[in-house]
């Protein structure tokens, strides 16, 4: 049907111009144009703008000269920008583990074979669709110091005597917003790792039963060598966007108490937009690039690992 | 690798595994259980966002006498303020313009890209296409403060064009990925025949490989919409105008009133902030799986 259509193409009345789009390298760039224009412009230029103006003391409505390392050594001295590094890692860190130990048992239980199982699957993914400061603002409410429902449950039961103060203290509110990033980042973490887990065929648990292996045996020697591959990529997604989040903190908290739950990200933009020190903001957001870097890398490897893993078993 | 990801039935009859050898109680324990508690933690906050939404404001404040679980006397007192008394309506109206110019414009350049990538395969495209995959890993923490010196040095600071053209830039490293993968799954011998027969390669993408491509076009597609519908650094650092903010933002900022939180308003912008996607991704479930799981497989 397709083909009757196109097979006696007239002859255009430009054939230099109708040559000139069927060839191959001019065809290239045309079709590269459009997202190579856009990345370029939107993408890579700032990227190298954001770290030249790490150098400069650039303010809102001024562009900056450069001041050398200045931001970087004021920022050595901060106590605050010392700490949002270490809640960032502390988030990262805390968040991606028990994103993966409970993603990876979910998805170990959406295994199974189950009724409704896509019904289940759809409704398991929601957190993940929807906006993350729409549902941190709902967090937001659940961990409200007087109405909190959390607190009211548990104090029903018994359990607690007095309402928990959620997010006035650093160390509560430091697990108050893990706790919102975990449930966001579960639902993703279990639907990759449930893709790749059923990819491995029931005869090798089978064939690893009969052997002998315990549960145990069977989950660590069968299903994590064969999973690493897809862990590896996810864990560096996950990694990535947890150690760059923003809008849970920003909605959720701001950064307070005392600013202990400030991210480099959160810190970062309080001082560059409202604060108005572009140039500081700048060598903040430029100074989580190396971990990003280790991220990638990291990426690669993994990637580079599943070759001879799968080997001719991957399509 | 998609194939798997869409149909648990590909597997047939060997998808039971072992499970005969599970009794039914030790099913009930190790499997249903633990699964009901994950699913119950998942949707609480959906159900708190909603059970907040109906509830007049004597019960919300109020739960010596009324249990917090349910609604005794349900309202709309919430919605009607939040759709006639602020700017929401306009809200949702530039959110929508900005998600779906900015998914066509993406969808337009992703697909020429992939094309240009995986079938013309000039000198070099192998690096462009890792390049593009490097960009999908950049996020938009570290370039919202160069972008908004940019935005505002092209004078589109505070208009819906300053997201249409940032949205983009992770919209199309992750779109051109994803149909990387589906062109790839195209088996190419379609477009030699139709080359053979006279076709322009324009008339070859056109009539043979995006037709074939639909699905990956529609899973790009509506993930695009999800991102730009949910993104919020970028709509918080580059619009500033109450008119001219998009959902996230504007719920945020816009109905928090200092110390006085509106915890029904607020939950009920949550909530129709939250039902579009929603919606959206009830139609295609099978489109975001296939694009969530298809991006990181690749």
């Amino acid at each position: 049907m397709t083909a009757d259509k196109i097979s006696r193409p007239e002859q255009p009345p430009f054939g230099a111009m109708a040559e000139l789009l069927n060839h191959r390298a001019v065809l290239s760039v045309l079709f590269m144009l459009p997202a190579a224009a856009i990345l370029l412009l939107f993408l890579t230029y700032p990227l190298g703008l954001g770290i030249w103006m790490g150098f400069t003391d650039a303010r809102v409505g001024r562009p900056g000269i450069f001041i050398g390392l200045e931001n970087y050594v004021s920022l050595f001295d901060d106590d605050v920008f010392w700490l949002a590094v270490f809640n960032t890692l502390v988030y990262t860190i805390v968040a991606t583990v028990a994103k993966f130990g409970l993603g990876m048992w979910l998805a170990l239980l959406l295994n199974h074979s189950l009724p409704f199982k896509a019904f289940i699957r759809a409704i398991v993914l929601l957190p993940y669709i929807v906006p993350t400061v729409l549902s941190a603002i709902a967090f937001w409410w659940i961990y409200d110091p007087q109405f909190s429902i959390i607190s009211w449950s548990l104090h029903r039961l018994g359990l607690i005597d007095t309402y928990i103060d959620f997010l006035g203290t650093p160390w509560n509110a430091r697990w108050s917003v893990i706790i919102a990033n975990v449930w966001r980042g579960i639902p993703f973490v279990a639907i990759c790792l449930l893709a790749g887990l059923q990819t491995i065929s029931p005869s090798l648990y089978e064939a690893a039963a009969l052997d002998g292996a315990t549960q145990w045996q069977r989950f660590r020697y069968v299903t994590v060598p064969l999973l690493m591959p897809i862990l590896a990529v996810v864990l560096t997604f996950s990694v990535l966007f947890t150690f760059t989040d923003f809008q849970l903190i920003y909605a959720i908290t701001r950064g307070g108490p005392l600013n202990s739950t400030h991210l480099m990200a959160t810190l970062a933009f309080q001082r560059a937009i409202p604060g108005g020190d572009l140039g500081q903001g700048a060598a903040i957001s430029t100074a989580m690039v190396p971990f990003l870097i280790a991220a990638t890398l990291f990426s690669y490897y993994g990637l580079q690992r599943r070759q001879w893993q799968q080997g001719g078993a991957d399509e | 690798m998609n194939e798997a990801v869409k149909g648990p039935l590909a597997i047939g009859d060997t998808s039971e595994g072992m499970s005969y050898l599970d009794t039914l109680p030790r099913r009930f324990v190790t499997v249903y259980v633990p699964l009901a508690i994950f699913i119950i933690v998942l949707l609480f906050p959906f159900y708190w966002m909603g059970v907040t939404t109906f509830k007049p404001n004597d019960e919300l404040y109020n739960y010596s006498e009324h249990n917090p679980f349910w609604i005794n006397s349900p309202t709309l007192d919430n919605i009607r303020k939040l759709l006639f008394e602020t700017d929401y309506p306009q809200w949702l109206l530039n959110t929508m313009t900005i998600a779906v110019c900015a998914t066509f414009l993406s969808i337009f350049a992703s697909v020429l890209a992939a094309y240009a990538i995986t079938r013309l395969r000039f000198r070099g495209a192998q690096i462009v296409g890792l390049l593009i995959f490097l960009a999908y890993l950049v996020p938009p923490s570290i370039l919202f403060i160069p972008l908004a010196t940019l935005v505002y040095g092209l004078g589109i600071y505070d208009t819906n064009w300053a997201l249409i053209l940032t949205y983009p830039t992770f919209l199309i490293p992750f779109c051109t990925w994803l149909l990387m993968g589906y062109f790839k799954s195209i088996p190419y011998e379609l477009e030699e025949c139709a080359l053979i027969d006279g076709a322009t390669r324009i008339q070859v993408l056109w009539k043979i490989t995006l037709p074939l491509a639909l699905p990956g076009l529609i899973s790009a597609g509506i993930f695009a919409f999800t991102l730009s519908w949910n993104e919020f650094i970028y709509a918080l650092a580059f619009i500033s105008s109450t008119e001219q903010k998009t959902v996230p933002v504007g719920v945020l900022t816009e109905l928090v009133e200092g110390d006085v939180y509106h915890w029904g308003s607020l939950m009920a912008g949550a909530l129709l902030g939250t039902l579009p996607v929603a919606i959206l991704y009830s139609f295609f479930v099978e489109h975001y799986v296939a694009s969530l799981t298809g991006a990181v497989k690749e």
